[in-house]
């Protein structure tokens, strides 16, 4: 029987944590190895770092800041952010990360997800999705491709480019590309703490055989049973750990009072 | 000092951090005299079983790990490192492991997603109970650990199977003989469990 993981994210930049809402109005968080110690000790399930700020030019820091999370981390992690190729993907694996996750260069390019899995094994690759609702009202981008007023549109470079492809139907074309899970976020709910897009999360863990991480918008305890009863395997928070005060301790206590299977 | 065998697996710095982690003196190496005079040797592992034993005999690392099991040192093997220690694998037909422990690597015959990956449930078996280099890890008689792995071990001796997890259908996911131990999933990635693991091990006086 597998548990349900708890799944804190760090967003860095610059080798630092930071926080924005909805993508934009970035904070600084802290020192990425200090939060990743602090979330080991309180039992987090894996971490996720997302390096926001990530350019060529920074892809130094963000490798020496893998290998001073790597020194004090004995969950697994995964490192996204800035990852095009093969070869950037084998660097932040070297420096001691477990996965790596992609997204805008997996849009532009799906083969990159095949050969990913063929060079490391699918259970390293995350497929990250970011959603936005085209719901009238909800974030309805203008004049879309085959936009149809319904469902999800996949946007890459940090939520700023629409692609035109249905969120659900991607998830499914990146699992069969060898995608080892789903780390799904939607950027209408994202940094709101007003609780995740459970009808997307639930219509993507029904289309595909692979783990979902369902992210963006928890703010309870509450949220993240919601998350789970919907079929996610998983529950990526960064505000609710990082500013709410609420531990892993308590959503875990929790989860398990709903009947979810957690580590104890 | 503990050797821990180099043969090209990506898991060997986070075995090297989990065992430093725990004070025990290890070092990395791909050398087999090193390896054969080692007072204990961990083989660690990520991937297919056949380019993994053939860089391990073609280095000479494969002999030197059977002599020191066979002179009663204590071997530790992770994840791959624990199938290489079986008689053979399915994923690689006709390649024989270290036969250091009797059985062989089957696929997961299950209508669950494969690879099996994350937090299981593992609990000892009455053999386990009993294991000395184990008793730190397991408190309470069970302990989650995280697994990443598409085959497991099957026809292992009764008095091997020294603790199993579930996935479908229980399997043996520590299994061990005299001074020889291996475990299906990741100590150096299971947290205090984990570390307690190797620590265990580390400790560990068959």
């Amino acid at each position: 029987m597998l548990a349900r993981r708890l799944i804190p994210c760090l967003d860095v930049a610059g080798g630092r944590v930071v926080k924005g809402v909805r993508f934009q109005e970035l904070r600084d968080a802290g020192d990425p190895a200090e939060q990743a110690a602090r979330y080991d000790a309180e039992g987090a399930d894996e971490l996720v770092f997302l390096d926001i700020g990530a350019s060529h030019e920074e892809r130094g820091t963000t490798l020496d800041m893998v290998s001073r999370v790597a020194d004090t981390l004995f969950i697994p992690f995964t490192v996204g952010g800035g990852i095009r190729s093969v070869a950037d993907a084998r660097a932040v694996l070297r420096a001691g990360a477990d996965k790596v996750a992609v997204n805008t260069a997996a849009v532009r390019d799906p083969s990159l997800v095949t050969r990913l899995a063929d060079e490391f094994g699918r259970q390293c690759v995350v497929a990250a999705v970011d959603a936005k609702d085209r719901e009238e009202g909800r974030g309805n981008p203008k004049g879309l491709p085959g936009g149809r007023g319904e469902g999800w549109e996949v946007m890459v470079r940090g939520g700023r480019e629409p692609t035109g492809l249905e969120a659900v139907d991607w998830a499914g074309r990146l699992a069969s590309l060898g995608a080892g899970e789903i780390l799904l976020t939607s950027m209408d709910a994202d940094g709101t703490q007003n609780g995740y897009d459970l009808p997307l999360t639930g219509a993507v863990a029904r289309a595909v055989r692979i783990p979902v991480i369902a992210s963006g918008g928890a703010g309870t305890l509450e949220h993240l049973a919601a998350a789970l009863a919907v079929g996610a395997h998983g529950v990526l928070a960064a505000t609710l750990f990082h500013y709410r005060g609420t531990t892993l301790r308590e959503a875990r206590a929790f989860l398990a009072g709903r009947g979810f299977p957690v580590r104890p | 000092m503990i050797a821990v065998v180099d043969y090209g697996a990506s898991n060997v710095p986070s075995v090297l951090r989990g065992l430093r982690a725990v004070q025990a003196d290890a070092a990395v190496t791909a050398d087999p005299e090193t390896v054969r005079r080692a007072p204990r040797v961990v083989v660690p592992g990520v991937g297919n079983f056949a380019p993994a034993m053939r860089r391990l005999v073609a280095a000479g690392l494969a002999d030197a790990v059977r002599e020191v099991a066979r002179s009663g040192r204590p071997v530790l093997g992770i994840c791959l490192g624990l199938q290489l220690l079986l008689e053979s694998s399915d994923e690689a037909p006709g390649v024989p492991g270290l036969g250091l422990l009797a059985g062989r690597v089957r696929r997961f015959a299950t209508d669950l997603p494969v690879p099996h990956v994350g937090w299981a449930k593992v609990t000892l078996t009455e053999r386990g109970r009993a294991h000395a280099a184990l008793r730190r890890a397991f408190p309470g008689g069970d302990a989650f650990f995280y697994h990443v792995h598409s085959y497991r071990p099957d026809g292992v001796e009764p008095a091997a199977d020294l603790a199993d997890a579930e996935y479908g259908a229980p399997f043996a996911t520590i299994v061990g003989r005299d001074a020889v131990l291996g475990v299906q999933f990741h100590p150096e990635k299971s947290q205090a469990a984990g570390l307690a693991l190797l620590e265990g091990f580390a400790g560990w006086a068959p």
